[in-house]
């Protein structure tokens, strides 16, 4: 049910995977809860409602955040992608298959959130960031390679209860690959 | 079918999963995200006392709220009748007597259902409802100690009992005699759970995340009196269960307040309510008494658990059953007791019994071979049973050895120095351990309709539940071996109860049950097309049932087994724990799908990583209620906890399963967390007893001085 | 949750006019702490004003040599800034022990220093907790309190603050800066957290109304050698159970300079002075970090079940300052 515009709720248009989606939201509505319940965008995933599991992953501005934790009101202007825009089309992107070919999701709940996280991650290890494992982060000590440890440590934010780590972190090692060959 | 030529097995041959493409792209819609037009969010309020009455229920201070469309409570909701056994033999869980009195047996009882046209407004609302209560002293004290507590018959007896005890202990040349304890663990599907109803043409439709949607109507049909063809439940896609997806108070609320309403009313459980509504393990204290002549043959063996039930249910966490298969003794003594407190009911999770009990006696048989200077894997070897150490039945098969055997040479374990407290890795102490792990194999009746389609393709329909198992692309498989089809000719539709009963995904049955019943159905099918004569536009369809077929299975001990090993690293300056890798073994009958076998097994050692050093449901004694409950209080193991894992399995088809299945879904846990606890005691010669391994007990542990070696 | 208006500011001034003088109103920066709060009814604000868009997102070197840090930048950007990783790197690790990822590229600097604690009691507002709400007891003293303060605690309150971040600014003796309908003021870290005494729900000494502006660090060559390590429950995504931010200059044997910030410990990241001033000029070896470590937690007043706390902050020290020295002979 929309609300109408009041002091507690707002027209705002959202833009959601390069489309414009007007609307009017309770300002108490999550930008998960607007995707979820307003939008029939249903791939991002309720798991805690806390920002305590990641499965609402999402990219807001191109970067990962979880969608529980951000107010729809306070997402106007912003440039969000969820899992539906992730694939080119029909062709799923290099995340999207290593996670089908190597079995990187068994349940499939966490599955959207790990793979925009992993999407988005593998663009931060590529602008360099360090991560909490990485030994040196002074710059002079250069980028740290994305070993399987680097990849754990950077996907830690999204949980698996079914415990899918193992070939989770083989796909994204797969799928940085083939970005970094994409890349020479 | 007489054109095909003979195609290469699908099943034993690795398959992504059917529904893959689906879940990666978010495309797959689990419960609480099917669009109905006129839905209403109902949202759940829960008692915050622990024990006692309510007095009122102020259901008028919160109707006039905004877009608030109903309350149900006690005082006006629609009796149910929960004096039924329902297709798991027991009785239903106690919180589907939803709003059915005003006793409150704990903290987090549900007490009323706010209906509101969002659901931002309904959980507002069921904040903002007061309920008041008439309140009484809880006790909420698990511990080993309790003289209230007493033996409790399951699905198996609650003791069992042979030899002289107290002689064969006193001849034993060793004696180990421990206690163990683990904490009260929550299952924490990634999916809370989700139920939408509504009365579709005098049928009650309800669209759930279940573990058996046939069990789940059948509940719905006996709480609310209906005829069972009146009640439809589908769960198509479910984002884990781990044995916490049945019938439970979110369905009945969801059920009520559409009856009430006559329109669609759905009801998601939030991540804390789960910590009361969705049942949990529970805590257990067990003791261990293990006596064996000086070459480490057992003389006996006793094992007696104690864990916790509510005041409205008695349901036990059987975790001496394990002993019951895996080692016999002169006397061989077993005891699964309960005591009953003010706190919800616990439940089926993953590996119940198996997974505590083999943390205590895989430990305890660690702590033997350390006494008795042997390798903790020939002293297994000598203590192999002929028969059931309790029953006396033969085996169907018990490759435990053979798992043992090549588990050991994969790990390196021949090249291990026994003493502990010798390896260092900068501030690291490194050990190794290993344990064994067992869980029953069974099959129950299942039915399947099976269709030759007139295009040349098949339709499966079988309530099944892939809960994550993969069981829809192993059905499929499976189906397509059975018809001599490429595994692309054949659709398995399920989560539907109205494709006819079935086993739940549960007891590690679903997958073998299902499969049964699908071969059954080829085998009836493939004659009927033999016969010739095409195929009609509306296709050929054959059920099947397998009822009189898994009643005449012999009687036998079948089951599973593994051997578990871990490699971990100990700083005992910070008390961290790391496990640096696992190995799985395991004989567990002939595996489907190489692909999504491996991540069962992998996730089940997994969750004996988190059970070993994470998982630990803290319960204040002043309130009675759970403090943190939520996944930043309540670790599960997350990416950084968890190395590489290998998991492979030795050749152990089961001769008594058309398919050869024995079931792989809990036993990967089994017996995870005592190779891990006994890799910490080869790190830093401390025994760690009590679950889980945190930062805290390490460090005391080691603070104390090389004169405790115990925690 | 209560429903509630929401405005969004553009500059600084328009977002403390905002505000005003509403207690009913907060300032909403990335939302991880305060969006949790409102949908479990510990923060029930009538109206947000929305500070995520002020021209605060900036990092700066200082004249002086230190840096200066806009409230509204997040932790990622922290974490990452080259200068921050260069002058700081224990800033850097400390940030990027917190968390997760997705939450890091939500938080703002001024967010994560206005954390509310993570005790469970606080957090469930069927519990009594002070904090919450004054006078109606804390049950963690005689209940769980396994991760919660062993120093400065009082009876009233034994609640941790759950920053990384915090813990090594206060190290680096950072400065917060802040805006008001009166104009700017400017309080260093260790005066921002107030004792907790018999009031812990006044939890900082920022005047009501102000906006953090900006966090600054003043040049500290000692910082260029510093270590952040923390210990949890898991090996990552998750709150320390004890954490220290260590830097340290040592030159022929002799700590010249040195700071210590230990983190889940109090209520506040505990400077750690007493061990500093027994340990500079004195020699760097692990006895001497053993006896300074010893002095500083002298003060600790450890419950039942946080007792292990003393021995791991000793134990960190001792660690922390070792690869230090042994990193300096290098």
């Amino acid at each position: 049910m929309a609300p109408a515009p009041s002091s507690t709720s707002s027209a705002i248009t959202l833009t959601i995977n390069g489309e414009k989606y007007p609307l009017s939201v309770d300002h108490r509505t999550t930008l998960l809860d607007a995707l979820r319940e307003r939008l029939d965008l249903t791939g991002t995933k309720k798991g805690c409602d806390q920002g305590q599991c990641g499965a609402c992953t999402v990219l807001v501005d191109g970067r990962r955040a979880v969608a529980c934790l951000q107010l729809a009101v306070a997402a106007e202007g912003r440039e969000i992608t969820t899992i539906e825009g992730v694939a080119d089309g029909e062709r799923l992107h290099p995340v999207q298959q290593a996670f089908l070919d190597l079995d990187g999701f068994q349940c499939g709940y966490c599955t959207p959130g790990q793979i925009c996280s992993a999407v988005a991650m593998i663009e931060e290890h590529a602008a360099g960031w360090p991560s909490a494992v990485t030994d040196d982060v002074r710059p002079e000590a250069g980028p740290p390679p994305l070993t399987a440890e680097e990849i754990r440590e950077r996907m830690s934010g999204n949980l698996c209860r079914c415990g899918a780590y193992v070939s989770i972190v083989q796909a994204v090692a797969q799928a940085a690959a083939v970005d970094e060959e994409a890349a020479a | 079918m007489t054109t095909a030529t003979r195609l290469t097995p699908s099943v034993g041959t690795a398959h992504s999963r059917v529904e893959g493409v689906d879940k990666v792209t978010g495309a797959a819609r689990y419960a609480g995200e099917i669009p109905f037009a006129e839905l209403a969010h109902g949202w759940l309020a829960l008692s915050t006392v622990a024990r006692g009455r309510i007095r009122s229920v102020e259901a008028d201070g919160v109707l006039g709220m905004p877009g608030v469309l109903a309350v149900l409570y006690h005082g006006n909701a629609p009796r149910v009748d929960t004096d039924h056994v329902g297709l798991l033999g027991v009785k239903p869980e106690p919180t589907t007597a939803l709003f059915q009195h005003d006793r409150v047996p704990h903290m987090g009882w549900p007490v009323a259902l706010v209906v509101a046209e969002t659901s931002e407004q309904a959980r507002e609302a069921a904040e903002a409802l007061v309920v008041t209560y008439e309140q009484e002293p809880h006790d909420v004290a698990f511990s080993g100690g309790r003289p209230d507590a007493y033996s409790v018959d399951s699905h198996m007896p609650g003791a069992t009992e042979k030899g002289d005890l107290e002689s064969e202990l006193a001849a034993s040349a060793v004696v180990v005699d421990a206690e163990y304890t683990t904490p009260e663990e929550h299952h924490n599907p990634m999916e809370p759970h989700a139920a939408t109803a509504h009365w579709d043409g005098g049928r009650l439709e309800v669209v759930d995340s279940n573990q058996g949607s046939t069990w789940v109507a059948q509940e719905l049909a006996a709480l609310f009196s209906l005829e069972p063809s009146a009640v439809r439940v589908r769960s198509e896609h479910i984002g884990g269960g781990f044995g916490s997806k049945g019938v439970r108070a979110h369905q009945v609320a969801a059920v009520m307040a559409a009856t009430a309403l006559q329109r669609p009313v759905r009801v998601v459980l939030t991540r804390r309510q789960m910590f009361s509504l969705a049942g949990y393990r529970s805590p257990t204290a067990q003791r261990v008494r293990l006596g064996a002549d000086a070459d480490g043959r057992l003389r006996a063996l006793e094992h007696r658990s104690l864990s916790v039930t509510s005041t409205v249910h008695e349901f036990v966490e059987p975790s001496s059953g394990p002993a019951r298969v895996m080692y016999d003794a002169d006397a061989h003594h077993t005891a699964n007791e309960v005591v009953r407190l003010d706190v919800p009911t616990p439940t089926w999770m993953r590996a119940p019994g198996e997974a505590p009990g083999s943390f205590a006696l895989e430990s305890a048989l660690d702590e033997l071979a350390e006494k008795c200077g042997l390798d903790p894997i020939e002293l297994r070897t000598r203590n192999e049973p002929e028969a059931g150490p309790v029953s006396g039945l033969p085996f169907s098969s018990r490759n435990l050895l053979a798992c043992f055997q090549e588990g050991a040479r994969r790990f390196g374990w021949a090249d291990r120095d026994p003493r502990p407290g010798l390896r260092r890795d900068g501030r690291w102490l490194l050990g190794t351990g290993t344990a064994a792990a067992s869980f029953g194999a069974g099959a129950a009746p299942s039915t399947a309709a099976l269709t030759a389609e007139a295009d040349g393709t098949f339709t499966v329909r079988i309530t099944a539940s892939d809960i994550g198992t993969g069981a829809r692309t192993a059905l499929t498989l499976i189906a397509a071996d059975a018809l001599e089809v490429a595994p692309d000719r054949v659709r398995v539709r399920i989560g539907d109860s109205d494709f006819g009963f079935a086993m739940i995904a549960g007891g590690s049955m679903g997958t073998r049950s299902w499969g049964w019943a699908i071969m059954a159905a080829a085998q009836e099918l493939r004659e009927r097309l033999a016969l010739g004569g095409g195929i009609p536009s509306e296709g050929i369809t054959v059920r099947s049932d397998t009822s009189a077929a898994v009643g005449a299975l012999a009687q036998k001990e079948r089951h599973s087994f593994g051997a578990q090993f871990a490699e971990v690293a100990v700083d005992v300056t910070t008390g961290e724990v790391r496990v640096r890798r696992m190995l799985g073994m395991f004989a567990a009958g002939r595996i489907v799908n190489p692909l999504t076998a491996r991540s069962q097994f992998t996730g089940g050692m997994i969750w004996g990583i988190s059970m070993a050093l994470h998982e630990e449901a803290v319960r204040d004694r002043t309130s009675g209620g759970h403090v943190g409950a939520d996944l930043a209080g309540y670790h599960v193991a997350a990416h950084a906890d968890v190395p590489h894992i290998e998991a492979d399995w030795v050749d152990d088809p089961d001769p008594d399963d058309p398919v050869g299945i024995k079931g792989i879904g809990e036993i990967g846990i089994v017996g995870a967390a005592a190779a891990i606890a006994n890799a910490v005691w080869h790190a830093t010669g401390v025994r760690h007893r009590n679950l889980p391994i945190r930062p805290d007990r390490v460090l005391l542990a080691a603070a104390a001085g090389t004169g405790a070696r115990d925690a | 949750m209560r429903d509630f208006g929401y405005q969004r500011a553009h500059d600084v001034s328009g977002a403390v006019a905002l505000l005003g003088a509403d207690p009913d109103a907060r300032f909403l920066g990335g939302g991880t702490n305060l969006v949790d709060l409102m949908k479990t009814g510990v923060e029930r604000p009538a109206r947000l004003v929305d500070v995520r868009e002020l021209p605060l997102d900036r990092i700066e070197v200082t004249e002086e040599g230190g840096l200066r840090i806009g409230a509204t930048v997040t932790n990622s950007d922290l974490a990452a800034h080259p200068e921050v990783r260069r002058r700081y790197p224990a800033l850097t690790q400390a940030v990027l022990a917190g968390a997760s990822g997705q939450l890091r590229n939500m938080a703002t600097v001024g967010g994560n220093l206005l954390q509310r604690t993570r005790c469970g009691y606080f957090a469930d507002v069927t519990k009594p907790c002070n904090k919450r709400v004054p006078g109606s007891g804390c049950p963690a003293v005689e209940g769980e309190h396994r991760n919660h303060a062993v120093l400065g605690a009082s009876e009233h309150c034994v609640a941790t603050h759950p920053s990384d971040m915090a813990v090594a600014l206060t190290a680096f003796d950072a400065v917060v800066s802040y805006e008001t309908a009166d104009g700017p003021g400017e309080l260093p870290l260790t005066e921002f957290y107030l004792p907790v005494g018999d009031t812990p729900h006044l939890e900082t000494a920022l005047p009501a109304g102000a906006l953090i502006t900006g966090v600054t660090l003043p040049p500290a060559p000692v910082a260029a050698h510093s270590r952040y390590r923390k210990v949890r429950e898991r090996a990552s995504y998750a709150f320390a159970i004890g954490s220290l931010a260590a830097a340290m200059d040592v030159r022929d044997g002799v700590v010249r300079d040195v700071r210590l910030a230990l983190g889940a410990v109090a209520s506040r990241p505990w400077r750690a002075r007493e061990a500093e001033r027994l340990l500079t000029g004195g020699p760097a070896d692990a006895e001497a970090f053993a006896a300074a470590a010893d002095a500083e937690l002298a003060a600790a007043r450890p419950l039942p079940d946080n007792r292990y706390k003393v021995t791991l902050m000793r134990n960190l020290v001792v660690a922390v300052l070792t690869e230090l020295a042994e990193e300096a002979a290098r």
